[in-house]
């Protein structure tokens, strides 16, 4: 422990050891959160970001730099990796290249700057996927393959648990979900979290595909349905990121991945991703219910998990016939 | 109109949410930026969804009693476990029904404006 208190410069130090020496300038924070914080900053003036993993977060960040890599050889834009590691005092980071552009979703569906580039975004985001879906998964060593959906019964269980809850909504939609699982899957590289907010978008449409925290291995049909969640599609009509049609996310998924991508999986990954944003809305009001994180806005956040309930009940319409037929 | 009988003076819990929903819409919001400002449209939205459960609270856990016991259970715990161990698929259509009316109204609350207009009430 140092006797002095500079986060900041201690930082900055810490950054520059790692790369060689270089002169580190123009700290800055991002965002920060629960498990991880994000600062840009210039080496030698050259603009790169790093994150830095918080205590609490038991992911290994090296298996992270390793997706990138191999996103990278496979063709998905992704910012440059420059270096990955463990700094002294023990927390992992990840130092990549800046990227310009726009990630804030609502920038991106309305401002006039980005009209050209929502025209061909959803064509981007299936070639991106297909890019992911590629990845050898050999090349990748480390990453998750939990079950989703055994994933987040049991998450609905501990928080019903926790909150003296029950949500009839998502049990029709685990039963439903029960009885229509697609019936074969490819298993690949899954990103886990593609969607506007998570991608860097210019005029010129997609520049980079970010946060890869939650990558594993998995369905890659689940990327596709998580891009369809209508929290995704940020008041827009539009399926697809509240950009576009299902069909076309289909069509250039199959064309640039050479697999068929079928409309049912789609829907059923889509509504499983409905369930799964519930249950996270769920999990942010905990924190505030449970004493983690006394917030108002934290406990406003239960009352949205039926924003998603109301999401199901429209996807299911007339669909509940083939309920628990497993 | 309220017909409960109670001890308290006007304002009613109504007026008073109301009356600090006024406050922050009028005097806080204007005089804040950033995150201050973000959570006080954050509180107001709470307060109005505060009013809206007010004013239709009371009638919609009569209609939500109801809507359970045309199901034979008495709590949305015992509904929930009927669907999962499969007790209802049999009468799936009512069980939908019931739930999406119970939907319809914990949304009319919440965020009304997130639902289709024809689930919006008038």
């Amino acid at each position: 422990m140092s006797s002095h208190s500079d986060p900041i410069g201690d930082l900055a130090a810490a950054i520059s050891r790692v790369l060689e020496g270089r002169t580190i300038t123009e700290l800055t924070r991002l965002s920060g959160g629960a498990s991880r914080e994000t600062w840009r900053f210039g080496a030698d003036g050259e603009p790169l970001i790093i994150q830095r993993q918080r205590s609490g977060d038991t992911r290994d960040m090296e298996v992270e730099a390793s997706v990138l890599r191999a996103a990278a050889v496979a063709g998905v834009p992704v910012p440059r990796l420059v270096a990955s590691g463990r700094f002294d005092e023990g927390a992992r980071y990840i130092i990549q290249s800046w990227v310009e552009g726009e990630t804030i979703a609502r920038k991106i569906l309305r401002d006039d700057v980005y009209a050209s580039a929502r025209r061909s975004l959803v064509g981007q985001f299936a070639t991106a996927l297909a890019a992911v879906h590629s990845i050898p998964i050999d090349d990748v060593a480390g990453l998750p393959a939990t079950d989703q959906m055994a994933q987040y019964r049991q998450s609905l269980d501990d928080l019903n648990a926790q909150l003296d809850q029950a949500h009839p909504a998502f049990e029709l939609a685990f039963r439903w979900l029960e009885g229509n699982r697609p019936a074969s899957a490819r298993r690949t590289v899954v990103h886990g979290d593609f969607r506007l907010g998570n991608v860097m978008v210019g005029p010129d449409g997609l520049r980079a595909v970010l946060d890869w925290e939650l990558a594993h291995i998995g369905d890659p049909m689940e990327d596709l349905g998580w891009l369809c969640v209508r929290a995704w599609r940020f008041g827009s009509e539009r399926p697809v990121a509240g950009l576009g049609a299902r069909e076309a996310l289909l069509t250039g998924y199959e064309a640039a991945s050479g697999s068929p991508a079928d409309p049912d999986a789609l829907r059923w990954w889509e509504v499983l991703g409905t369930l799964k944003w519930g249950i996270m809305c769920m999990l942010q009001a905990s924190a505030h219910l449970l004493g983690f994180s006394r917030s108002h806005e934290l406990a406003a956040i239960g009352r949205r998990v039926c924003e998603n309930e109301y999401d199901i009940m429209l996807a299911l319409e007339g669909r509940w016939s083939t309920l628990g037929v497993a | 109109m309220n017909t409960e009988q109670t001890p308290h003076d006007v304002p009613t819990t109504a007026q008073l949410v109301e009356s600090v929903r006024e406050w922050l819409q009028n005097d806080v919001l204007t005089s804040t930026t950033g995150r201050v400002q973000f959570h006080s449209r954050v509180a107001i939205n709470v307060l109005a969804m505060v009013e809206r459960e007010l004013a239709v609270g009371a009638r919609q856990s009569i209609d939500h009693v109801r809507r359970l016991s045309e199901l034979g259970v008495a709590s949305d715990a015992e509904l929930a476990a009927g669907i999962r161990s499969g007790a209802f698929d049999d009468r799936i259509d009512d069980v939908v029904a019931a739930v999406r009316s119970s939907v319809v109204d914990k949304l009319s609350v919440a965020n009304p404006t997130y639902m289709r207009p024809d689930d919006q009430s008038p």
